[in-house]
């Protein structure tokens, strides 16, 4: 029975508000590839970035190789041989690969020069370990996106790591450019390095791991031997069956067809997208992060130049090339991030509300505050939002409270076709259900609303129907009575009906 | 499978046609510069022949020796701007710290303490300026590391508050000291290539060596093109930015020594608007303003450039306003290229 | 869970002091200079000087009413002294040569056009606006002195044109220009904090992302700043021109610092998103009578130089400490 490369015993992590990580406990043997899986939100980004030194545990230990540890900080969880492979490049573009690698442990000589010899030969040795295709002197610039994972891959190799994070690696590679990465997991593991692979992809992770562990809502679930389990199996503990579904979907009375999309592209973003909102109906985009969905939101509300495809509202045909335009046909979009997109968190949450029509909201020259706080106090109603005045900065409300603004900022300006995406990311778990009610309430008052979300939970309980992207392709549209968790998390890790047995 | 095959398809053309697209812009960010003075060159020869009030050409062997000595005193100082905006930094302060080491210079010459040391002053004297420089960047620099504010606001500041110290020093009236000795040395040649030609070639040869070839100068490019990576990486960001600082604050001391050696005379205006000809030079050259970018081999070209552009347009019979006109344009037209070579194009979201 | 509410507390709570500090430290240490003046020499608070320091003031605090509309929107101006000068010699030179009726407009009209460029290049552009205002500062300056040929320009006869009104004239015991700058300040400040272009103003410095998915007609927005800017700049230039009659060419020479620090001395966050044209007024004046008090304290001009100098990185990195919670830098 050998020792565990790296274990992690009883981990909490709060957040102000929200418990992150519930006492979760979590080993990866030397030699093992340890699958990480779990909804949006579930905790695995959490746990490693605690692994990772980024963050510091509220309470339990970590342990390498039984040896009880702290990480203070991402070198210093490196040079204890946890290394960590980010989704986000960290890369200096004008840099050589060599010196990317060797990011501030550059080999030196006397007088602070660089050593190139050394630098060059170790980098030529890692690049070989990992098959790639580049010299160490090039420049990091002009590599693909692929060749500059390897790149980050490759930094990990400079010390003589115990254990490997991968964070969704391979969300922007090819298949040809996968395969390439699963040889270097496969090579690691031969050399006894333990890998930790986080993924929401299915097929992947039932061809490179050994064991798989599910997170969920912050706490851990069980873990599966891959060999002797399947997707559904996983799939049942990812979603578990305590799932409240006693809110089922009460269908409207559908009115026209508010909004048409045929053949929609935006560059690589996502192609030939088609689909219909109906006014009283509820259409949701799920799919993975970087499946299209918001990409498409944007486009719909004039902050992407569409490629490719036409829009019609209310069944005329509309260009939209801004906001402006958008909001003029009756398009609006409540955005993902609500800090940094949806709201000025220095003004006030009545200013915050009209600041798309403020101009019409006059006496005269001058702004009227008397219409403007009429419009707050609607939705301050309306959607339960609880502030002691509209004077309070946008920035001191809950997030709950400050998506209700965004929504209530929306709402006032009677739109045909109303996209929320992310409706409660960060939102407590209370506030969400409001939402969510909210969410039906608007759809049964004739609205036609788009919702992007990448919770599970979430979509099924507020669509009508369901559509799944992946890779910025539609895969498959359901309805209400046809989706199930099961089809669905096939659909958007990029399984297709006829490949399942 | 077929729509994967098809993603994987497009996904590999896209990648491919995009690779094409950036190098070709690498091409020309990087090479610009040279055609620019090649243009520059063409442009002014053939206008002087319509425009010249004399009949000496353009640029023969005399007047390129003395191009690259008039642009020692902006082009020392730009080595160092190249640095501090390779970190994504920026230093407006230069011109009144060449002012304020010039008066130390000069007027250190005349201090009693001195008074017995003949003409061993003169080093004495370059070295108080040189000290003068590298405390005024270290200022700067400790300002920018510790309290977290922007680098052009704090330069802004400190070029009002260097600036107030040289009139501290004299009042309104220049500061002078005639030092024949000094004065000879100054202007001394080696070979035809006065002092301050070799000067700035050699600070040029030791920044471009600092710059490629020690850790320091690669952290440079790390720190700013990702200055959280930086950090994550272990590179101390901080004092990097603080030495840089002291860096630029010794080459505008630098600078200063060279020009005011010969000239023996410093007026408190003097240095004014300085910082605008070298950061011309310096985006001109192919720095990029956000950082992580830059060569001081293209600042070279890029100071070059703009002394050219002097020459030129005095050699056409435009006088200082119209030079400070077409300088202000150059800048913002060169900002204008810099912004739409580096546009990702079609899939760019409009805010 | 009451542990995390009491840690989040204390953590406001530091935040908030932080925050109100920064915010009044700006008076209290302007209370100190004051008394401290006042205690140097008494000539300070008399009602003839404080009246001189106004009108003195009115000439920056013009350009520093503009400027607070550019800051607000989140961007710099370098170039209102450069603009300054240009417009004091334009419209001293017309004057001659088409009387000052028609110089007046004309004067604006250019003044303005060079605002129109430059918010065409920050605002639709979205070039850097430090660097546009570096650069138009040299080339407006280049363009000054070829307008005047590198001399002075004087008016021919100065006794007797109604021109000098603006700049010398009292109205009521009132200076002329002091009821010019009252006047702008009262209508921009109402333009500003009443109608619907202010808030779109704060909008786009608060949070330009933001502005831009709510519908706000972002570039249009600064480029009107600008415009706004460079007539406030005009306005300056005529109360100049008026009240000298002649002048150099660099009169507007180094102005665009102490415009800024009036406005940071205010309050403004060069960040972008807070600041009024009422809290700008209060900066001049504070700008102004400390420079007044320095001189009447026997301290040189240039020494002002060096308190603007400290009380410009004070007040920027109280406001960014305020934002973010500490007040060291937290870069390693």
């Amino acid at each position: 029975m050998s020792t565990p490369a790296l274990r992690l015993e009883n981990i909490v992590k709060t957040f102000p508000g929200v418990r992150a990580l519930d006492g979760v406990s979590f080993e990866v043997m030397p030699g093992e590839v340890h699958a990480l899986l779990g909804e949006n939100g579930a905790g695995k980004s959490t746990l490693m970035k605690v692994l990772g030194g980024i963050y510091q545990p509220n309470e339990g230990q970590i342990y390498i190789e039984e040896q009880a540890s702290k990480m203070a900080s991402p070198l210093d969880a490196k040079s204890k041989g946890v290394v960590f492979i980010h989704q986000e490049l960290s890369l200096a573009d004008e840099l050589t690969v060599a010196e990317n690698i060797y990011l501030g442990e550059l080999p030196r000589k006397s007088f602070g020069r660089v050593d190139w010899a050394t630098l060059y030969a170790n980098s030529a040795a890692i690049l070989k370990r990992l098959n790639c295709g580049f010299t160490p002197q090039t420049r990091v610039g002009s590599l693909s996106i692929a060749n500059k994972q390897m790149v980050e891959i490759a930094r990990a190799l400079t010390v003589e790591a115990k254990a490997v994070i991968f964070d969704e690696p391979t969300a922007s590679l090819t298949d040809a450019e996968k395969v390439v990465l699963f040889d270097i997991i496969t090579d690691l593991r031969g050399q006894g390095v333990g890998i930790v692979y986080i993924s929401h992809r299915m097929d992947e992770i039932f061809t490179i791991s050994d064991r798989i562990s599910v997170l969920r809502d912050g706490s851990y679930r069980g873990s599966l031997i891959t060999a002797d389990t399947n997707e559904d199996e996983v799939t049942q503990l990812m979603i578990g069956r305590s799932l409240d579904l006693t809110h089922a979907i009460v269908p409207n009375e559908l009115g026209d067809v508010a909004l048409s999309v045929e053949g929609l592209s935006c560059g690589s973003l996502f192609q030939d997208v088609s689909f219909q909102v109906r006014a009283g109906e509820v259409v949701g985009f799920y799919g993975l992060v970087g499946a299209g969905r918001t990409e498409i939101a944007e486009t719909l509300f004039g902050l992407r130049s569409a490629t490719a495809g036409t829009v019609k509202i209310s069944g005329e045909d509309v260009q939209v090339n801004s906001p402006i335009d958008a909001i003029s046909q009756g398009i609006s979009l409540v955005p993902e991030d609500r800090k940094q997109q949806g709201l000025v968190l220095g003004m006030n949450c009545r200013d915050n509300m009209t600041l798309p029509q403020v101009a019409e909201l006059t006496n005269g020259p001058f702004v009227s505050h008397a219409k403007e706080v009429d419009i707050y106090n609607v939705y301050h109603e309306k959607l339960e939002i609880k502030t002691p005045s509209w004077k309070q900065l946008a920035g001191n409300l809950s997030g709950g409270n400050q998506q209700k603004i965004v929504i209530g900022k929306w709402l006032s300006m009677a739109p045909k076709v109303l996209i929320v995406d992310e409706p409660t990311r960060g939102i407590d778990v209370g506030s969400k259900s409001e939402i969510h009610k909210l969410i039906r309430d608007l759809a049964a008052q004739g609205y036609a609303i788009i919702v992007i979300s990448s919770e599970m939970p979430e979509v099924l309980r507020v669509s009508d129907r369901v559509i799944a992207m992946f890779h910025g392709r539609i895969m498959r549209e359901f309805t209400a009575k046809e989706v199930t968790e099961d089809n669905l998390v096939q659909a958007i890790s990029g399984i297709i009906p006829d490949k399942v047995a | 499978m077929l729509p994967q095959n098809v993603a994987v398809f497009g996904h590999l053309l896209r990648e491919g046609l995009d690779m094409k697209n950036e190098n070709i812009k690498l091409f020309m960010a990087k090479g610009a510069i040279w055609g620019f003075i090649i243009l520059e060159l063409i442009f002014f020869s053939v206008a002087g022949e319509f425009f010249s009030l004399s009949d000496k050409a353009f640029m023969d062997w005399d007047n390129m020796l003395l191009l690259f000595k008039q642009s020692a005193p902006i082009g020392i100082i730009a080595l160092g701007m190249t640095i501090i905006m390779i970190n994504g930094n920026i230093d407006l302060s230069v011109g009144a710290t060449f002012a304020l080491c010039a008066v130390v210079m000069l007027d250190s010459m005349t201090w009693p303490i001195f008074a017995g040391l003949g003409n061993w002053v003169i080093p004495i004297a370059w070295a108080l300026a040189l000290i003068t420089g590298m405390v005024l960047g270290l200022i700067n620099g400790l300002i920018v590391w510790k309290t977290g504010v922007d680098a052009f606001i704090v330069t802004l500041g400190s070029m009002l508050g260097f600036r107030g110290l040289v009139f501290m020093y004299n009042g309104e009236n220049p500061t002078s000291h005639l030092n024949w000795t000094l004065v000879d040395m100054a202007e001394a040649d080696i070979l035809g290539v006065e002092t301050p030609t070799i000067i700035f070639v050699v600070c040029t040869v030791l920044i471009w060596l600092l710059m490629t070839r020690t850790v320091h100068g690669r952290n440079a490019y790390a720190v700013g093109d990702n200055r959280e990576a930086a950090v994550n990486a272990g590179i101390r960001v901080g004092p990097h930015m603080v030495w840089n600082f002291v860096l630029i604050g010794f080459l505008a001391a630098l600078s200063s020594v060279v020009f005011y050696s010969s000239s023996g005379s410093v007026n408190p205006n003097d240095g004014t608007l300085y910082e605008l000809w070298v950061i011309t030079a310096v985006v001109l050259g192919g720095t990029k303003l956000v950082g992580g970018s830059g060569s001081v081999i293209s600042t070279f070209g890029g100071v070059i450039a703009i002394q050219l552009l002097r020459k030129g347009l005095g050699h056409i019979g435009a006088d200082t306003a119209m030079v400070n006109l077409v300088i202000g344009l150059i800048l913002i037209a060169v900002l204008f290229l810099d912004q739409q070579l580096n546009r990702k194009g079609k899939e760019e979201l409009k805010v | 869970m009451s542990e995390l509410t009491i840690l989040q507390d204390s953590a406001d709570r530091r935040k908030a002091i932080v925050a109100l500090f920064a915010r009044n430290g700006i008076l209290i240490a302007f209370a100190v200079f004051m008394i401290g003046f006042t205690l140097a020499n008494e000539r300070f608070l008399s009602l003839d000087n404080v009246l001189g320091v106004v009108r003195s003031s009115a000439i920056l605090g013009c350009i520093a009413l503009g400027v607070t509309f550019v800051v607000i929107s989140g961007n710099l101006d370098l170039s209102v002294g450069s603009m300054m000068s240009f417009s004091t010699i334009v419209v001293l030179d017309l004057h001659d040569k088409i009387g000052p009726a028609l110089a007046i407009p004309v004067m604006f009209a250019m003044t303005m056009a060079l605002g129109a460029l430059i918010g065409f290049l920050v605002g639709y552009l979205k070039l850097n606006s430090l660097i546009v205002t570096l650069g138009m500062l040299s080339a407006i300056h280049g363009l000054t002195l070829t307008y005047s040929g590198g001399k002075n320009m004087d008016i021919a006869v100065k006794e007797g044109t109604w021109f000098s009104v603006f700049g010398q004239g009292t109205v009521f015991g009132l200076p002329v220009p002091v009821i010019i700058f009252v006047t702008l300040a009262l209508i921009l400040g109402v333009f500003l904090a009443r109608t619907a272009f202010g808030r779109k103003v704060y909008a786009v410095g608060g949070n330009g992302v933001a502005a831009t998915f709510s519908g706000i007609p972002r570039a249009r927005v600064v480029f009107l700043t600008y415009v706004i800017s460079s007539f406030c700049v005009a306005m300056a230039g005529l109360l100049q021109a008026s009240r000298s009659l002649g002048s150099q060419n660099t009169v507007g020479q180094g102005l665009e610092l102490d415009v800024l620090a009036a406005v940071i001395l205010g309050g403004a966050s060069l960040l972008g998103g807070s600041g009024t044209v009422f809290k700008t007024v209060i900066g001049v004046l504070i700008l102004g009578f400390i420079t007044n008090g320095l001189l009447l304290v026997g301290l040189q001009f240039y020494v002002q130089y060096v308190v603007t100098w400290v009380i410009i990185i004070l007040a920027v990195w109280l406001d960014v400490a305020a934002k973010r919670g500490r007040l060291w830098s937290p870069i390693a």
